[in-house]
């Protein structure tokens, strides 16, 4: 083992909003609301980097607050490097891990995983693949052991395979139950068409139906491997007490004759406006979900991004919420996010709206997409700035969160002193950033318009608005019933 | 790192008494303890009353610089009346909207503005409001908490009610009619519980009471229930005990005290038959429900139950998912849960049925295994994968401030000890299977509950069929 153990990131992190004033309490006065005290420190959690005998780099994190560890393998490659005739294959390997792995048989894994009191979770994501086991310490030998197993030696029996496929398909026809579920999907296959991300991770029936036990091994032969893996632990352990645990567990994992998983190449941005209407007949609200193709997590404007989206819909006090909750009451919340990927991930302004104003939200939508292209106040950038900025302390309470963040840091590849900079950097963003990221990538006049609602009723007030061309789908042909309506 | 532990697991057993801090050494920490080894749980606090009534408890966390501060009031929708479901839900809505000294958006606007988060929820015993923010900025929640618990009538307008009141119903339409199976825990309530039981209607309420709700049943509902005396403020997180109990006396010291409601009296529901009831809904695939009055949180046969739903539903070796899921295959999904609540609970067992099954083939399956459970009790091994995962929930809940004080408001409220944990994880680890077998025997009687078939539209034969089952 060869160990690379490093200080750490740094001792204290000062997070202080752009007040200075220092409340001192006395009676209670009421005039004014009560400023912040000093900026207060954030430990951050010490990253110890180690590499195991076999060259897979550890990142451990002591943290002696409840008697719990959290263990994250991190495989580079997701469901965006499935191949094209094979949506799901990475979501429903990991999906399998824990149906047969080393000697146990599926029900032996689940009643091991339930007397250890462990959660265990195997999930790809669009880049990542993460298993993962969160166990009372006292109990992380045995959950190693495991852990090792279910990455390394899954055994895939025929039989699981049949019961995984069946429950898929069923949940991909409950789909159609699920407004949130049908946006989903369409908005996907709207703003990406083709590309990787045009499709659900989750795959499609047709891929799902003719998917072989051969085609699984030989995903996991090629795709969980050494040189693709990281791993993360943290919680109520000591690192002279982990390594040897680590070491047995995973330092043996010898290389295959791995092909390193591609990433979805950058997508095309989406030309003028078009709507896509789905059919659900009867339903009390309408899932609007309005957007176009985003950067991807590398872009230098990070930052500013958070900052203009937390000011149109990423907070509560937002303009799209303010605007369509607090003022209209058309809604219970309206948001927006990036949804950052290595790749050109998509923004996204969503809600759920009462059925009869449907046609008067889009009205808002649009006014609220236009406005943040323009100047923001300084105090509505203030607060959106402080808040985005001084929330960061929330982010470190759990084991699973600190996991998450030191698992970004791999994934992405951000830089070791990415958190001592980080409420630093929100601080930093000006106005004119936000406009010129806003007026780059929030662009309502080329978009993509997705409502799920019933047609009788919401057609004539979405038509009246003459948003760009019109397409009514059918609940199963947004789903992707018939997969060759899939080219764009 | 700081070794800031504010609250320490040991392993060895130490009496905390009550409305005192309890200091205690530093944990040994076993890196390899054994698997029989329940390091105690230990949360140190400080509990108070102020003048005006209001209990506060205060429970120092050093881990990271914020703080939870959250206050609950011993109202929810068991309080309502017919004619007027929903209405402590809508109030709790309207407690956002502003008081006397924090104009309408301001809440929102001040927390946001120093990096704070906020919300509340309503149940059918309480209403919670919370705050989570950088630890210096704690006297601006003391300063919203406060405000509107004293100062929130007096601007109290039928604009903000009516405001409100179309969130509420997107509400409702968004997380109950517009989703699949959304009704059925409605009508299920309905049914288990008879009319006039406070637990008969549901927490969000109906359409036509929401559009009925008048500015004045609002205010009186501020005037019967707010007051500091039905509430308890807990703060939980970075700070220093002496410091925040100075704070809290400033800021609250001129809320006025006020009535504190009796407890709420209910005849206790009773079933008294087998009640079959038909749903359809806009789904691809019937479900089936099966709902018991059972036990209310801390009675007698409540923990049992608590493993039972562990027994029946918890990983792919409980009785319900092995049979009906893993080897027949005729069930996408199955669950079971002991609803623990303050006047009585509810027992539900649901089993959404594959394509092609109907719930009559799912009810009697079902019933085998109930009726297996009330012959013979399950295992040691069974009880052991209950125990073990009710324990370690238990210990990822502790580490976040905001659940912790949501639990030491919530022990307090109900058992009158902050601090219950321990207590609670012992009644669960001292249950052997034949406790679980009599609870079983006892509280799940198959001539006494409420079966509920929710089925796609039009395909009513798909329901549980009456004398199907045996």
């Amino acid at each position: 083992m060869s160990r690379r153990l490093r200080g750490p990131l740094s001792a204290a992190l000062l997070i202080g909003a752009t007040f200075s004033a220092s409340f001192v309490a006395a009676a209670p006065d009421r005039s004014k609301a009560p400023s912040p005290g000093p900026p207060v420190h954030l430990h951050l959690p010490e990253t110890s980097r180690l590499k195991l005998a076999n060259g897979i780099p550890v990142f451990l994190v002591e943290r002696h607050k409840v008697p719990l560890a959290q263990v994250l393998v991190v495989l580079r490659g997701g469901a965006s490097a499935d191949p094209a005739n094979r949506p799901g294959l990475a979501s429903l390997t990991a999906d399998l891990l824990d149906r047969g792995a080393g000697t146990r048989s599926a029900l032996e894994i689940s009643d091991l995983v339930d007397t250890l009191g462990a959660a265990l979770e195997a999930d790809a994501g669009w880049d990542t693949t993460t298993v993962g086991i969160n166990v009372p310490v006292a109990r992380l030998p045995e959950a190693m052991a495991l852990l090792s197993d279910l990455v390394i030696h899954p055994t895939f029996p025929p039989e699981e395979l049949e019961r995984v496929r069946q429950e898929r398909l069923t949940e991909m026809l409950q789909w159609r139950d699920d407004p949130a579920e049908i946006a989903a999907s369409a908005f996907g296959r709207a703003v990406y068409g083709n590309h990787p991300y045009g499709r659900r991770p989750e795959g499609s029936p047709g891929s799902m139906k003719s998917v072989t036990r051969e085609e699984v091994r030989r995903f996991h032969a090629t795709r969980y491997t050494p040189s693709a893996a990281a791993i993360v632990m943290v919680g109520d352990v000591r690192g002279a007490n982990a390594l040897p645990l680590l070491e047995r567990a995973f330092g043996s994992w010898a290389a295959a004759a791995s092909s390193a998983a591609s990433t979805a190449p950058p997508a095309p941005q989406i030309s003028g406006r078009r709507v896509i209407l789905v059919d659900k007949p009867d339903a009390p609200q309408s899932q609007i979900w309005i957007g176009r193709v985003g950067p991807p997590r590398s872009t230098p404007d990070y930052f500013p991004l958070l900052v203009a989206n937390t000011i149109l819909g990423g907070s509560f006090t937002s303009r799209l919420n303010h605007n369509l909750r607090e003022t209209k009451g058309y809604t219970y919340g309206a948001s927006s996010r990036f949804d950052f990927r290595i790749s050109t991930g998509p923004f996204l302004a969503s809600a759920g709206i009462q059925t009869d104003k449907t046609g008067p939200a889009l009205t808002e939508f649009f006014k609220e997409l236009e406005g943040i292209r323009e100047e923001v106040p300084a105090a509505e950038l203030e607060r959106a700035r402080n808040y985005a900025a001084l929330r960061f302390p929330a982010g470190f309470e759990t084991d699973a969160q600190v996991a998450g963040r030191v698992r970004d840091q791999f994934v992405y590849g951000l830089p070791d002193d990415y958190f001592n900079t980080y409420v630093a950097r929100i601080q930093a963003v000006t106005s004119a950033d936000v406009r010129r990221v806003a007026t780059r990538w929030v662009d309502p006049r080329n978009c993509v318009v997705v409502i799920v609602g019933d047609r009788r009723k919401i057609e004539p007030q979405v038509a009246a608005l003459h948003l760009g061309p019109l397409t009514v789908l059918s609940v199963e042909d947004a789903l992707g019933g018939s997969e060759k309506s899939r080219k764009r | 790192m700081k070794p800031s532990l504010a609250f320490l697991l040991t392993v060895f057993a130490a009496a905390s008494p009550a409305l005192a801090q309890t200091p205690a050494p530093p944990a040994p920490t076993a890196a390899h303890g054994s698997a029989e080894t329940c390091p105690r749980i230990d949360v140190p606090y400080t509990q108070l009353q102020l003048r005006n009534g209001l209990n506060v408890i205060l429970h120092e966390d050093h881990t990271v610089p914020l703080v939870a501060v959250d206050v609950w009031f011993r109202v929810g929708s068991a309080r309502e009346k017919p004619g007027r479901t929903g209405l402590a839900h809508l109030f709790e809505h309207i407690l956002f909207e502003g008081s006397s000294h924090v104009k309408p958006g301001e809440f929102d606007t001040l927390l946001e503005g120093v990096g704070g988060d906020n919300n509340g929820s309503t149940n059918n015993d309480r209403t919670n409001y919370f705050e989570v923010l950088p630890s210096n900025a704690l006297d601006l929640a003391l300063f919203l908490e406060s405000d509107r618990m004293g100062y929130l009538l007096d601007v109290l307008s039928p604009a903000r009610v009516d405001q409100q009141r179309d969130v509420v119903k997107n509400e409702r339409r968004e997380r109950i009619e517009n989703q699949p199976y959304g009704m059925a825990s409605i009508r299920i309530e309905e049914e288990v519980f008879p009319p006039g039981h406070p637990y008969h209607w549901p927490v969000i309420g109906s359409m036509d009471d929401l559009t009925a709700a008048t500015h004045e049943d609002v205010a009186g509902f501020f005037r019967s229930y707010y007051s500091p005396a039905n509430a308890s403020l807990v703060v939980s997180g970075d700070f220093q005990t002496e410091d925040a109990r100075r704070k809290i006396e400033d800021w609250f010291s001129d809320v006025a005290s006020g009535p504190k409601p009796p407890v709420l009296a209910a005849t206790p529901a009773v079933l008294t038959s087998e009640k079959r009831v038909t749903l359809e809904d806009k789904v691809q695939l019937p479900r089936l429900y099966m709902a018991w009055i059972t036990p209310a949180h801390f009675a007698p046969g409540d923990e049992a139950l608590d493993l039972l739903s562990s027994v029946l539903a918890s990983g792919k070796n409980s009785r319900l998912y092995k049979r009906l899921v893993y080897d027949m295959q005729i069930a996408q999904d199955v669950s079971a849960v002991q609803d623990s609540r303050a006047l009585a609970s509810m027992f539900v067992i649901a089993v959404t049925a594959r394509e092609g099954h109907s719930l009559t083939e799912i009810e009697r399956v079902v019933q085998e295994e109930l009726d297996r459970l009330k012959r013979e009790p399950p295992t040691a091994r069974e009880l052991e994968r209950a125990v073990n995962q009710y324990e370690a929930g238990f210990y990822r809940a502790l580490e976040r401030n905001r659940d912790k004080a949501d639990l030491l408001n919530a022990y307090d409220m109900e058992t009158g000890r902050p601090d219950y944990f321990n207590e609670d994880l012992a009644r669960h680890r001292a249950l052997d299977g034949r406790d679980v077998q009599s609870a079983t025997r006892r509280e799940l009687p198959n001539d006494a509950r409420v079966v509920l078939s929710v089925v796609p539209t039009g395909k009513t034969s798909l329901a549980a069929a009456k004398g199907g089952a045996r």
